[in-house]
């Protein structure tokens, strides 16, 4: 039994074309269903039947998916004859803010990147799946909030927002110094010295 | 990643050794000919590429800053208007259509050189430094311009994760007959049928309906109204026959493909509406 279900879940995992998580696993078999632990252990199996292959069982936020071991990877960009397709600045920029600041209006992102977001760059993250529009800001105008998808995390093989890479640190402006000289007012103007 | 890194100053500072044009005045700017700064050698139509290579003003500034070697907290800003009008001026006279936030920001330059350059009277010797805002705008703006580069340095999917995946075998697909989950409609049913207990001392001895005779009613009542929800279709009154009997004219309507079921959310209330005629 045990066997045969690990054969199963790699047959699901490797047909699936997507993530999937252990809902729907259960969901494929019919009663007696496995229970999710059985689930469970079944995949920490295949997933120690993979050390001596070419593919690793990889957990996203969409759930497991089956993929080729990073190690290797170099050699299977090889096959693909097409580079695959690069972000623009904007693109990566406009992600960025609303992964790290979402929810997020587009005037917030514009108001950072100093620049307009076109509307073409937002539908093209929606369209990808990336980001979606959350609800509206209930302010004037009823901006709409835009958030990232659990598709972005698993794109970029992430389960959690919080394992993005840290965010830089804002320096103290106190730091700053005024370079116009400050002139001190002259004493007898000091309302303390006429008191 | 790497490439656009380089691309910048490329486009800025090689071409030295290029043929070069003789001095060419692009534009008569407040009397004087504009020439090309002279670190700048453009070749036809790089400045559009130029602006493609920053993602905005924020970035180009940047780029000017630390041209100069300068930390964003040192920036002159009398330099670094005169530098960042100049390249717009160029555009402007070479007719490269600007995008308007590379002029607003050109403004807002002029608006803070300006303020720098008058005398700050001693009541408002508290004011900020003008230059705060500015610097903190880039400062904000370079926080996610280098997580936007930290993002784009991720593994991703197909150019360091590659999933596996298997041939599908031959398999004939089970096309379900509702688009929402048969147990969310029962459970709706029992929901009703809960209700209909509840209300089963008043049953009265009524006729019998007939499924078709129900069917028929719902139709009707569709007329009026094209949205209604599956549960104000049965009437507790009618005791347990009579939801069966709607239920059962829900279900051969649905059958019929006169009605659809649909369900906005999960777990959510189900509605029935009227298919759509085709016009």
């Amino acid at each position: 039994m045990k066997n045969k279900l690990n054969e199963i879940l790699e047959a699901l995992l490797l047909s699936a074309s997507r993530p999937i998580n252990i809902d729907e696993m259960v969901k494929v078999f019919d009663d007696p269903k496995p229970s999710k632990d059985d689930i469970r252990s079944a995949l920490n199996q295949l997933d120690e039947d993979c050390i001596e292959r070419g593919i690793e069982l990889k957990q996203v936020a969409s759930g497991y998916r089956l993929q080729v071991k990073q190690n290797l990877s170099a050699y299977v960009a090889k096959l693909w004859e097409e580079r695959p397709q690069k972000f623009s600045k904007a693109t990566l920029e406009t992600l960025s803010l609303i992964a790290y600041k979402q929810p997020i209006t587009r005037g917030e992102i514009e108001e950072i990147r100093g620049v307009t977001v076109g509307t073409q760059l937002m539908r093209g993250l929606m369209e990808r799946g990336w980001v979606k529009i959350i609800g509206q800001r209930d302010v004037p105008g009823r901006p709409s909030l835009y958030a990232t998808t659990k598709e972005f995390l698993d794109y970029f093989g992430l389960q959690h927002l919080r394992e993005l890479p840290e965010l830089p640190s804002l320096p103290d402006l106190n730091s700053l110094e005024l370079q116009l000289p400050i002139e001190e007012p002259e004493s007898k103007d000091n309302p303390q010295a006429l008191s | 990643m790497g490439d656009t890194k380089t691309l910048n100053p490329q486009i800025l500072e090689v071409n030295k050794n290029y043929p070069q044009q003789g001095e060419m005045f692009l534009a008569t700017v407040k009397g004087k000919e504009t020439v090309l700064p002279e670190d700048l050698y453009v070749p036809p139509n790089a400045l559009e590429i130029l602006l493609d290579s920053f993602a905005g003003p924020l970035d180009f500034l940047l780029y000017l800053i630390k041209k100069q070697n300068l930390d964003i907290l040192d920036i002159n800003v009398a330099k670094i208007t005169e530098q960042y009008t100049s390249y717009i001026e160029l555009m402007d006279a070479m007719q490269v259509e600007l995008a308007g936030d590379y002029l607003v920001m050109a403004a807002y330059l002029a608006e803070l050189k300006s303020r720098m350059l008058l005398p700050r009277p001693n009541e408002q010797a508290e004011e900020e430094d003008p230059r705060a805002e500015l610097i903190k705008r880039l400062q904000e703006y370079q926080r996610y311009k280098e997580a936007a580069e930290r993002i784009d340095k991720i593994p991703r999917i197909d150019r360091e994760i590659f999933s596996a995946n298997a041939k599908l075998p031959e398999f004939t697909l089970q096309t379900p007959m509702l688009d929402i989950p048969i147990e969310d409609l029962t459970f709706a049913l029992a929901e009703v049928m809960r209700r209909v207990d509840q209300s089963q001392a008043h049953l009265i001895n009524f006729e019998e309906l007939s499924t078709r005779e129900r069917m028929t009613q719902i139709l009707e009542r569709m007329k009026t109204e094209s949205f209604i929800e599956f549960t104000s279709l049965f009437i507790p009154k009618e005791g347990k026959i009579g939801v069966v009997v709607t239920f059962l004219a829900i279900l051969e309507l649905l059958k019929d493909s006169l009605i659809e079921i649909v369900q906005s959310e999960e777990f959510g209330p189900i509605h029935i509406k009227g298919i759509d005629e085709v016009h």
